[in-house]
């Protein structure tokens, strides 16, 4: 098949252009459908009574008081709904070594964080429920804590899980070369400590679901504000002790996942397994206390890193020791691993070097659990990197663009494999870093920067470049044991109007899934985007897949949709030719209409060729297949993964006296490969941006040394404002993967992945002279005052 | 039950033009009154907190927290939703700035963020970049990074000035 989406005189060509949302209209009249504004009959609504203490055995559980609340129906506790829901144990089983205790929807014997759900109240009504939890009643005995990170593993430290033998989750060393040899011969060695702080996703929807349970029909039907629907129908059927295929999941309007919503979440299960045992329908709506204490956190790591420079600027090798604490149990089903092992597997990924160390350990302690959220590792693993070159550039007095560009993989060194062992088919990092260059006007800042500190105004520049894991295949789970698909699906239907359905197996989380989709249908079939309808984000309706998770969308089910797109062109047009006793090469398919490929001239609308095969099928050759609907799917296969590129830089002013950040502006180039709809991206690399400056400089979930949470409110955990927030200037190089048609990555987390190491450099170029610098996210007021020496204790 | 310590009160306002009587518990907060009762689900509940305005809405011309005002407290009141904003054409040109910008990605924020920019635009003078931003930083988005908002309620800022001018 050729396909030529760089000519953009060619027909159809709806691929690499801005065509609105078909979703976006209904939203902005406030007629979205989230599972909160489902309303069904007999519906009842479930609250849960959660552990107050960070580890306490449960020893009794009163809940009279709580049936005699007006509007309460039943109370369930954990030992309740055992006996209808099977534990689940989130180990990968390529993740070698790694090991977690069986959890349950809600805690029997032990909780182990604060939140973990202990008893569950079901009313007529959210408020009635929530009355019904205060009248709940558990005695708890409370066990000592494990909440510090750096002594999990000490021989004093207690061991929360006894049957795992010690609170080590999962270690890994990933090494390449002679580590040792490349720091001797160095000419200077530059070593830091790094810390990104626990943080949350804070959907402003918060987690979701409703789960009806019909008798008469043997179904099961969960409404969820989910990311991965088939995965759930597997979850919920599993340890429901269901077949698959009398789960179904409908995801409709979801408002905000980031990785929030990819997890499975014991409240959600025992919402499913309550409405399972009652027979009826049963909703939960998480409110803004439990979306802090029970949405997963992540990015709580703590690392020691070095970088070996040649005396000329060469980068020798990366040594780096990384940990993380997860919380009280790994997150089923991806694991609470990942972003460790991403780590260890990312670190001096745009660079061409020899020798590399990179260990991650990961251990547990009574918190929340921690998993996978946007950008998942690549925020540390770039600012690790990124920080210590610019470390190893101003000891080398470099300056940090001349260091990047003399140690980037050059732009032809590909296919290559990193010392991490990571395989990439083809980056840009120096068009890259050459289109940022001119883009921010390098030169002009660097001057502007200069006058301002004469002025004694502290301004800094940070560069980060980075590359970011898209397009995953069954190397991330699936071949860990784990149901999750990394093949997506795509139905393409004509109707007898003309008019085409798509059905696909990823999902809407407002990133433009549906619009990207119709832009492809639209262009493979060749109608009009307006002429396609999309259904994404119902098990029973569309092909089965993986959903929204990994940037996989465009790359994925893009490229599932254009092939099956060119399917259905090809059997309308083998319709056409009979009709019109053409030569079937000779004609095409151009807004609605089957046409002469070579005049353009119209044939015949698509509704007349509905008409006709719909309605007048007799006056067809009998063997004239008619085929008006085609599937196909998408996996792919050569590299593990689509890696993509891209450089940030930030422009940041730094008060010294009150250590406030002004950031003034965002620079961001990024190489997706094939951009499918132009503002759909930027969009989405804006609001990744934005995200990894709220990490950089806000966003810190706090823990006292009992494991109580202390900011579970958004009045307490900052997130970006629009007054604080800067423009964002972008720049786009497009290297498309050749293993699909379509030559699609991923762009929904480029962004998170490197602005926080862009501001954490910006930061420290400014602080430089004043000899301070930052490396502990998020940098506060408090902290850059502290690395000033402004306050000491 | 007194007349003191009622755990319900009648009330009778206009939403969205419409009469409405009702009889609410006093605890009730109105966004969950407009969302549960009269099926108004365009303004959302998020933090509970009056910090992050998605449950914005229009009471007597001011935008205001729903989350924060009770139900009882809208009794005599005129109150304006994202759906009757819709149907009356009253913040079209918004609605159709947000979508040609994208300046909304999951929606959730959004009714709130429109009745909060309309609330701005509805003031004297043409906002700038800096003054919107700081106007419209009462409502949180955590999809679009705030950029296209702004660039999409400053584009209809300038457009209804430009309509204003003799």
């Amino acid at each position: 098949m050729t396909l030529q989406f760089g000519n953009s005189d060619r027909p159809n060509s709806y691929i690499g252009k801005t065509v609105p949302r078909p979703n976006a209209q209904r939203l902005v009249e406030g007629r979205g459908s989230y599972v909160d504004d489902i309303v069904v009959p007999r519906m009842v609504h479930v609250a849960f009574v959660r552990s107050p203490f960070a580890h306490a055995k449960i020893a009794n559980i009163q809940t009279d008081n709580a049936l005699a609340v007006k509007g309460v129906l039943r109370v369930f506790t954990g030992a309740d709904l055992a006996k209808v829901c099977t534990p689940w144990v989130a180990v990968l089983e390529h993740l070698k070594g790694m090991k977690s205790p069986p959890e349950h929807p809600m805690a029997i014997d032990r909780a182990c964080w604060v939140g973990e759900p202990v008893v569950a109240v079901i009313a007529t009504s959210r408020r009635a429920a929530e009355d019904g939890v205060e009248q709940v009643s558990v005695d708890y005995d409370q066990l000592p804590v494990v909440t510090d990170m750096m002594s999990a593993l000490d021989k004093v430290t207690p061991v929360l899980h006894a049957e795992l033998g010690d609170n080590l989750a999962f270690q890994r060393v990933n090494e390449k070369g002679d580590i040792a040899g490349a720091f001797a011969k160095a000419h200077k060695v530059v070593e830091a400590q790094f810390s990104t702080a626990r943080h949350t996703g804070v959907t402003l929807e918060p987690r979701s679901i409703l789960v009806d349970w019909s008798t008469a029909e043997n179904q099961m039907t969960a409404y969820h504000a989910t990311q991965a629907p088939h995965m759930m129908q597997s979850v919920l059927a599993k340890h429901l002790d269901l077949p698959e295929s009398r789960v179904r999941v409908i995801c409709g309007d979801v408002g905000g996942s980031y990785g929030i919503k990819v997890h499975v979440y014991p409240d959600e299960v025992a919402t499913a397994a309550i409405a399972k045992i009652m027979g009826r329908p049963v909703k939960f709506i998480a409110d803004r206390l439990e979306s802090f204490t029970t949405d997963i956190h992540a990015r709580d790591h703590k690392i020691t890193a070095k970088i070996a420079v040649s005396a000329d600027g060469k980068i020798l090798g990366f040594d780096v020791d990384d940990w993380t604490a997860i919380g009280a149990y790994s997150v089923y089903p991806r694991t609470s691993a990942i972003e460790g092992n991403q780590v260890v597997n990312l670190c001096g990924g745009p660079y061409d070097f020899a020798d590399y160390r990179a260990k991650t350990t990961v251990v547990f302690q009574n918190k929340t659990p921690t998993s996978q959220y946007r950008a998942v590792g690549h925020p540390i693993a770039v600012a690790i990197t990124e920080g210590l070159v610019d470390m190893a550039a101003a000891a080398l007095d470099m300056d940090p663009v001349a260091i990047r560009r003399l140690n980037m993989y050059a732009d032809d060194a590909y296919p290559v494999t990193s010392p991490a062992n990571m395989r990439f088919e083809g980056l840009s990092h120096h068009q890259s870093m050459d289109k940022l260059v001119a883009l921010m006007d390098y030169d002009a800042l660097r001057a502007d920067q200069a006058a301002a500190r004469a002025k004694g105004v502290h301004r800094g520049i940070g560069i980060a470049t980075f590359i970011e894991l898209t397009n995953p295949s069954p190397f991330m789970y699936g071949i860990g044991g784990a149901r999750i698909s990394a093949q997506d699906g795509c139905t393409v239907r004509m109707d007898p109007d003309g008019s085409i359905v798509a059905m696909s197996g990823v999902t809407e989380q407002g990133q433009g899934t549906e619009a990207m989709l119709s832009q492809i249908v639209a262009e493979s079939v060749g109608v009009l985007p307006a002429k396609v309808r999309i259904v994404t984000g119902d098990t029973q309706v569309t092909p089965y897949g993986g959903g929204t998770w990994a940037s996989r969308g465009a790359g994925i089910g893009g490229e599932a949709a254009l092939q099956a797109g060119r399917a259905l062109r090809d059997s309308i047009l083998e319709v056409a030719a009979a009709m019109l006793q053409a030569d079937r090469g000779k004609l095409d398919i151009r807004d609605g209409a089957v046409v002469d490929n070579d005049t353009g001239k119209t044939r015949m609308p698509l509704e007349e060729l509905g008409r006709v095969v719909y309605f007048r099928g007799d006056t067809l050759p009998k063997d004239l297949p008619r085929e008006l609907v085609q599937t196909r799917h998408y996996i792919t296969s050569e590299y593990p993964f689509a890696f993509t590129n891209g450089v940030q830089a930030s422009y940041v002013e730094v008060d010294t006296d009150t250590g406030m950040v002004k950031l003034l502006k965002h620079w961001c180039v990024e190489d997706c490969g094939r951009i499918i709809n132009p503002q759909l991206v930027d969009e989405q690399i804006r609001g990744g941006i934005v995200q990894g400056l709220g990490g950089a400089l806000f966003e810190e979930i706090h823990y006292d040394d009992d494991g109580q949470l202390l900011n579970g409110s958004m009045a307490d955990y900052l997130v970006p404002m629009a007054a604080e927030m800067p423009d964002m200037i972008l720049g786009h190089v497009e290297t498309p993967t050749k293993e699909s048609t379509l030559g699609a990555k991923g762009a929904g987390e480029a962004g998170t992945a490197g602005a926080p190491a862009a501001v954490m450099n910006a930061i420290n170029d400014a602080l430089r002279p004043l000899g301070g610098q930052v490396t502990e996210m998020p940098f506060t007021p408090e902290r850059i005052l502290r690395a000033l020496g402004t306050i000491e204790d | 039950m007194t007349e003191m310590f009622r755990d319900k009160v009648d009330i009778n306002l206009t939403v969205n033009g419409e009469a409405v009587e009702a009889q609410v518990p006093v605890g009730q907060h109105a966004v969950d009154f407009l969302r549960h009762e009269l099926g108004l689900t365009g303004a959302h509940a998020s933090c509970e907190h009056g910090v992050c305005g998605a449950c914005t809405i229009r009471v007597d011309g001011d935008a205001v927290r729903g989350c924060l005002v009770l139900a009882a407290q809208l009794d005599g009141s005129e109150v304006w939703t994202v759906e009757g904003l819709s149907e009356t054409d009253a913040i079209r040109d918004l609605q159709v700035a947000f979508v040609a910008r994208n300046a909304l990605q999951c929606g959730f924020c959004t009714p709130g963020m429109l009745v909060s920019a309309q609330e701005l635009l509805s003031q004297e003078g043409v906002p700038d970049r800096a003054m919107i931003r700081e106007h419209m930083s009462g409502n949180y988005c955590r999809c679009t990074g705030y950029e296209a908002i702004v660039d999409a309620v400053e584009s209809v800022a300038q457009q209804r000035a430009g309509k204003a001018k003799p």
